[in-house]
């Protein structure tokens, strides 16, 4: 196992890799097929600057989630976008570290309101496929000088490069939150009411529906009053929906929260064994998807956009769900299920040509987590 | 500024390629003649000019794919053009081009409110976007101050922000998925009116890549409810480092209000004359601008008013009215109008980390000083995005050239307190040659590979961004 201590060392090891490497942060994503020798950023780790006055914070690729969400709690500040923690679905140990979290945009049910991952990262700094250390973006929330290579790194999968250092535009922290729960609902109504919810001013930051409760759950959050107030008049506006009821009890209410964002209800312990995708839609489809699922559906997030499922092993669901635009990534499966139906969507070869070509340039010798996000085309 | 030499074998074969062009697009879609030409010889930034060889304006995509092909086949340089408002050049042509206006491509597609999107043709202009929806109570959220001219299509090219992006982020924040051809005529599909990418990230790095890897001509865009209602408050302060501190005090206490504008003294001065707007004379003044109910802007502008009285404002005027609002953003809206008006200007763009405002407001006087141009400061100050506007004199022999080098010194100076060298408007011609002072040459190399990708012929809007001499082997390598 490479463990280089900054990125000199990184630009060596990569450098003066023979072979393929695969590579970590806190090993808790290792989803695919990628192979070759263990390289980990775990020590890459640290805060090196932090302005709250300035909302930005910039930090080793190694520093573990939860390093960074202390640091900022504790000048009542937060990251955004509400990172998945993938540890309970994909059954691993470790520590999330932001490399890990950035390089598979890791965003939860704050995304339709605060944007992905991809959209607090404000710079990047990586060591290529050839050893070449390069930065882009900066520790300022507008920059356009140049391409915006921050975008292209985050969701990149380790497969462009490997990140060692990151910054994010934070915000202020959350005084308080409320939620209001729609119960006895089907897929249609659910959307429907998700879309009410989210087409209304009371800023909702969370929209998600448990299929199996028939249960819609709608985050409000900001200051007391204004928390109060809104969750009030959405109440009102979602009558004919049924009669909301607002959580009372705070250590419930995050706790859901917790686990429609770390996709709890497809985990082995609740979801059964089974290969997990995640399928990414307008809402508007989503009743669609959830009539050709029927009950491998377990969840749906991002107000119908996100639909968690849990399918019998080796089941080739992208083919049941032809025809509805959006894409589906196979997260969990074991190793010949990833090799026979591809972990991430095929593209049209014109997109899969760009994806492939950029990593030939970025990685000419291929050694970056190979297997893993292969730019297969729909052709093929 | 410099430009490549023009191609004369492209110049000599000038009759063939428009007679080409002629016969993919209706006859009034090919403009070549010298005296219409000149309407496109430059953007914004009016100190540099060139007619084209030819302007297009096709009216659908697959009239764009055709005219592409062509110029493909032909090699010749295309640049993308929306409605040339880019401060930057990054729609001046060059005596060899193909500009590529898409102009006539104006349409809206599709508006959907279940799924919060609006699909336009990218000639649209931004403010007919939010035009399109406003009477259902939604908008579209970035708002450059020339919303009213500039089209989505170059909003794309230069990942545009506006006053409000604080809250709502820029451009690439508001973008789902584009349709976009390549330089080669491939017609392209990029994400869609779902959330994120299958595969890498390309609608990320296209947003803000200045018409240099495809020619996009639909766009789903995010739309968003409009909040029940929105409230300034101005203040005004005795000095620029006070209201710096007050912006960073109003961050640091938790509240993120949709907009923080700053304006110094000079820029005050300008704007009251032309407008009349009721500002206070004084050094700095800021409008910070709340949204929600009537209730939740009480409650936000009362946090906000309490910091700003502990800096001994000057001035402290909440707005009371739909008409008071409108005043109090009359005089930040019309404040390149009004420097317009007394003098020639040029426009910068740097940022700079928050909490540096009150150093560089500093240095940028005494460069003032130095170089004996007056400056004046307007801009989005709650994200350090700072647009000092260097006063000169057109007509006057050198004082262009020394605006500009005070110019570069300024964006040195961002860069050199953590920033960059521009936050909205884009590199274009104006940034071109100071990249090497932000980026190391590595850091450069990399993004000229994703060029090399998406155009590795190297003919869409060839001569921007990158210092020329860095991209010469590549734009020679592919004439
Ligand atoms: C008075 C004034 C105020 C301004 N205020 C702001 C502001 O507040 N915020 C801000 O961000 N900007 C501002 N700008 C700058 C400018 O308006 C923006 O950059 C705007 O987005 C340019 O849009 P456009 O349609 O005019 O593009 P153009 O000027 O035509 O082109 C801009 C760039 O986009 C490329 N491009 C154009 N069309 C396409 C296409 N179809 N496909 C691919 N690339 C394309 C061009 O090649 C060029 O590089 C201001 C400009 C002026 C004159």
């Amino acid at each position: 196992m490479l463990t280089p201590r900054d990125e000199a060392e990184l630009s060596e090891a990569i450098a003066g890799a023979s072979g393929a490497l695969r590579i970590t942060g806190g090993g808790t994503r290792p989803s695919g097929r990628t192979r070759g020798e263990v390289l980990s950023t775990g020590h890459l780790s640290g805060i090196r600057l932090y302005e709250p006055g300035a909302l930005t914070i910039v930090a080793g690729a190694g520093t573990p989630v939860t390093e960074v969400e202390e640091a900022l709690a504790a000048q009542n500040q937060r990251l955004p976008f509400e990172p998945i923690d993938h540890r309970r679905l994909l059954e691993q140990e470790g520590v999330p570290t932001i490399g890990g979290m950035v390089a598979v945009n890791a965003s939860g049910p704050r995304r339709i309101q605060a944007g992905a991952c991809r959209d607090s990262l404000i710079g990047v700094r990586f060591v290529d496929g050839a050893g070449t250390v390069i930065k882009n973006g900066g520790r300022v929330m507008k920059n356009v000088t140049g391409y915006d290579l921050v975008k292209l790194l985050a969701g990149s999968w380790g497969t462009l490069g490997v990140m060692s250092e990151l910054s994010f535009k934070v915000l202020p922290g959350i005084a308080a939150t409320a939620t209001l729960r729609l119960g006895g609902l089907a897929a249609e109504g659910a959307v429907a009411a998700m879309s009410a919810a989210l087409g209304s001013p009371y800023e909702v930051s969370g929209a998600a529906y448990l299929p199996d409760e028939g249960d819609v759950i709608l985050r409000i959050e900001g200051f007391e009053a204004s928390v109060a107030y809104r969750a009030e008049r959405l109440s009102g506006l979602l009558e004919r929906f049924g009669a909301a009821r607002t959580l009372t009890d705070r250590a419930e209410e995050a706790s859901r929260w917790r686990a429609v964002r770390d996709a709890a209800a497809c985990a082995p312990s609740e979801g059964g064994a089974g290969d997990v995708w995640r399928i990414s839609v307008r809402p508007s489809d989503g009743p669609q998807v959830a009539e050709r699922l029927g009950s491998r559906m377990r969840l749906v997030d991002w107000g119908g956009g996100l639909i968690w499922a849990v399918v019998p092993e080796g089941q080739p669901l992208r083919r049941e769900l032809a025809g509805i635009a959006g894409h589906a990534t196979l997260l969990r499966a074991a190793p010949e299920t990833h090799a026979a139906l591809g972990m991430f969507h095929p593209e049209p070869e014109a997109l899969a040509a760009v994806s492939r070509g950029l990593r030939a340039r970025f990685d000419p010798r291929g050694i970056l987590n190979p297997g893993l996000m292969d730019g297969a085309s729909a052709a093929a | 500024m410099q430009m490549p030499q023009p191609d004369p074998a492209i110049i000599q074969r000038k009759a063939e390629i428009v007679a080409r062009l002629q016969r993919v697009l209706p006859h009034d879609a090919v403009i070549h003649e010298e005296h219409e030409t000149r309407a496109y010889e430059c953007d914004a930034l009016t100190a540099y000019r060139c007619p084209p060889l030819a302007a297009v304006l096709p009216a659908s995509t697959a009239e764009v794919a055709a005219v592409l092909k062509v110029c493909h086949e032909e090699g010749v340089p295309v640049v993308p053009r929306g409605s040339g408002t880019s401060l930057a050049g990054g729609a001046l042509p060059t005596a060899d081009c193909v500009i590529l206006g898409v102009a006539r491509l104006a349409e809206v597609i599709e508006t959907n409110y279940p799924d919060r999107y609006i699909r336009v043709q990218t000639g649209r202009t931004n403010l007919s976007v939010t035009g399109a929806v406003e009477e259902d109570g939604w908008f579209y959220a970035p708002d450059p101050s020339s919303q009213l001219a500039c089209a989505i299509a170059g909003n794309i090219g230069m990942n545009s922000g506006g006053a409000h992006c604080l809250k709502y982020g820029v451009t690439t924040n508001n973008l789902l998925g584009v349709t976009m051809v390549m330089m080669d005529g491939t017609v392209v599909e990029i994400g869609g009116a779902h959330l994120d990418a299958p595969g890498l990230d390309l609608l990320g790095v296209i947003c803000g890549s200045e018409g240099q890897l495809g020619v996009v001509t639909e766009a789903t865009l995010r739309i968003l409810p409009k909040p029940e209602g929105a409230r300034p408050v101005l203040m005004g302060f005795d000095s620029n480092e006070v209201a710096g501190e007050c912006v960073s005090d109003i961050i640091k206490a938790g509240v993120l209000p949709v907009a923080i504008e700053f304006m110094d003294r000079p820029c005050i001065r300008a704007t009251e004359a032309f407008a009349g707007a009721g500002y206070p004379d004084c050094e700095a003044l800021l409008i910070v601008e709340v949204e929600g109910s009537p209730a939740e802007i009480d409650e936000q502008l009362g946090v906000i008013m309490q910091i700003a009285r502990r800096h001994d404002p000057v001035e402290l005027r909440e707005s009371q009215s739909a008409e008071e609002s409108a005043r109090i953003w009359l005089g930040r809206k019309s404040a390149f109008g009004a420097m317009g008006q007394i003098n020639d200007y040029m426009c910068l763009d740097g940022t700079i980390p928050v909490n540096e405002l009150p150093h560089v407001l500093r240095r940028i006087g005494e460069l003032s000083e130095q170089y004996g141009l007056e400056v004046a400061n307007v801009f989005h100050a709650g994200d350090g995005n700072m647009h000092p506007l260097i006063l000169f004199n057109a007509n006057e022999e050198g004082q262009l050239e020394k605006c500009e080098a005070f110019g570069a010194d300024i964006l040195r100076l961002c860069v050199e307190v953590g920033g960059c060298l521009t936050g909205e408007h884009g590199v274009g011609i104006e940034k071109r040659d100071l990249m090497l002072d932000q980026f190391a040459p590595d850091d450069l190399e990399a993004q000229l590979r994703v060029k090399d990708v998406f155009d590795p012929r190297w003919l869409l809007n060839p001569a921007k961004v990158f210092p020329l001499a860095v991209t010469q082997n590549r734009r020679q390598a592919a004439g």
